[in-house]
């Protein structure tokens, strides 16, 4: 799922700078299955912003609204009649929707009140832990189900570096290394063979690198009268 | 290609000479200051003059920012070393490495070191945004398949001069999966590396297990591997070493035989303390070259001395390796 983390409260003070009413925007879906940026972190947001603007002398007109989908255009459309008269909307979604808010209703600014920070696993309970980078070219197939772009901190993709001890990332005593995971997988399997050919360079091409990346699919797009 | 007055060697450099004479070679280091100053270089260079084939030139080491390598090799150059210039993954990607390091043997560079790099979190700019488009074992395909088939990354042929780097990359034994380590120098020594030099080694049960390895193997027969060593100069240095830097082991007798150094020197002479423990570094590490001499596969010693560069000499000098081999 995609993952985000509430900004702190005072980032957010100074995003908002002197609005009178701002609406409050949860999503349903990732960010609330994170704790992130649904109904319940929208209320506690809210209920924060009051209180704050209130202490600071300019109490704000806060109000709060959750949608199923902040990133997709059927489910925002809804919100456009509960924009009148809101300098600002904060919208707790990730980027999608701060960003689908801001073109679907570009007459009012929506600013980002979490950082989206990665496509994660909830790996117990209250821990996300990256799995994905969105790279556009999954390389899962060669490496045993552990993605080395994702869970490698250099990204390596012909086996561990010099600083993989005990089955520790050097980079945080916290992080397992993807590439013991990955020999360990491949031992398990009896195919540590396949770890043992020269992986040529990535195609980046097909992921940031390559520019604003975008899927068309004809045949499900809509024929135009 | 053409072989352009190298007598059949690959980049004619003189490390590759000395290792293709079978002499039992050395390299060392040199360390560039975190600013632009030359003299620093030189001062360095002049300490190092004559104790070995050649001189790694750190790449921004420990991610920390330098002088870079490629004008640290010029200098380095000029005072009449033969530097090896070093690389990483972590700075450049597939079209600044290869741009550099057509700068780099236009200047005159010969031996080169792949290397994927230290990350970044460990330097003075963790904010920093990494690189790692090819890994350290991909550039190593790269930089062959420039000098030996006169191609860059994307397949186009090099026009004119091509850069013939004798090509080393660094192997670390004590890291894990140890099992792993063999068959990682393999897809170096098959992506087409030259020699390699590896971590500093402070526990030779280990890298004798490795070597057995890796002559099962027979890679050190298809490549020269240079055995890294270093003097230690304080307990709390190997202290530091044993316990903060990743991927490293360091067996207690080596903390033992400091301790042993200055046992019968009263704690209030602290010079003599100082001394007595950096002669015992460097007659520790003269030793252990004459040690890893004696094992099987072992082509050569890479020394690490850096910011102790005046170590270097009697280290070479106690292991009976001076003056170097001159070879045409």
């Amino acid at each position: 799922m995609i993952v985000g983390e509430r900004k702190p409260l005072s980032e957010i003070m100074e995003l908002l700078g002197g609005a009178q009413k701002v609406l409050v925007a949860g999503c349903g879906t990732c960010v609330t299955v994170c704790f992130a940026g649904g109904e319940k972190e929208v209320g506690i947001l809210a209920s924060e912003l009051r209180m704050k603007s209130k202490l600071d002398d300019h109490a704000m007109d806060v109000e709060e609204a959750t949608v199923q989908r902040q990133c997709e255009w059927e489910y925002i459309d809804p919100l456009r009649e509960r924009l009148d008269g809101f300098d600002v909307v904060l919208s707790l979604a990730c980027g999608i929707g701060v960003q689908a808010m801001n073109e679907r209703f570009p007459g009012v600014i929506t600013l980002p009140g979490i950082n989206t920070t990665s496509l994660s696993l909830p790996v117990e309970q209250g821990v996300w832990e990256e799995r994905c980078q969105a790279c556009g070219d999954c390389l899962l197939g060669t490496t045993f189900g552990i993605c080395p772009i994702a869970r490698c901190s250099k990204q390596l993709l012909n086996g561990p570096c010099g600083g993989s001890q005990e089955g520790i990332c050097e980079v945080d005593s916290d992080t397992p290394c993807a590439w013991q995971l990955i020999w360990d997988r491949a031992i398990e399997f009896d195919q540590v063979r396949r770890l043992l050919d020269i992986q040529a360079p990535k195609n980046w091409s097909q992921s940031r690198d390559g520019g604003l990346r975008k899927i068309v699919r004809e045949d499900l797009q809509l024929e135009s009268e | 290609m053409a072989e352009e007055r190298t007598n059949g060697h690959k980049s004619g450099s003189n490390l590759e000479k000395v290792l293709r004479a079978g002499h039992f070679a050395i390299t060392g280091e040199l360390g560039p200051p975190q600013s632009a100053d030359a003299e620093e270089v030189i001062h360095k260079a002049r300490l190092l003059k004559g104790t070995a084939e050649a001189f790694n030139i750190t790449d921004n080491q420990t991610a920390v920012v330098r002088l870079s390598s490629i004008g640290s090799a010029v200098l380095v150059i000029k005072e009449g070393l033969e530097p090896t210039v070093q690389m990483t993954c972590r700075d450049r990607n597939r079209l600044a490495i290869q741009s550099d390091l057509l700068g780099a043997y236009a200047l005159g560079a010969r031996n080169l070191l792949c290397l994927t790099g230290d990350h970044q979190s460990f330097g003075n700019h963790p904010t920093a945004k990494n690189v790692h488009d090819l890994d350290s074992i991909q550039m190593i395909r790269m930089v062959k398949n420039m000098r030996d088939e006169g191609i860059f990354e994307c397949g186009d042929e090099i026009k004119g001069k091509v850069p013939r780097f004798f090509i080393g990359a660094a192997i670390n034994p004590f890291a894990d999966p140890f099992e792993f380590r063999a068959h990682r120098l393999a897809k170096k020594v098959e992506a087409g590396v030259d020699f390699v030099q590896t971590q500093l080694i402070y526990d030779m049960g280990r890298f004798r297990k490795f070597m057995e390895q890796v002559v099962n193997m027979g890679l050190h027969e298809k490549v020269y591997i240079l055995a890294g060593v270093g003097p230690i100069k304080s307990i709390g240095a190997a202290n530091y070493m044993k316990n903060y830097v990743p991927g490293m082991i360091v067996q207690d007798e080596w903390i033992e035989g400091l301790r042993a150094a200055i046992t019968d020197i009263p704690k209030e002479d602290k010079d003599a303390r100082r001394e007595a423990l950096r002669n015992q570094g460097i007659k520790a590490c003269s030793e252990q070259i004459k040690e890893l001499r004696e094992i099987e596969g072992v082509a050569g010693v890479h020394i690490m001395a850096i910011e102790w560069e005046e170590a270097v000499r009697p280290i070479v000098e106690g292991a009976g390796l001076l003056p170097r081999p001159q070879v045409e």
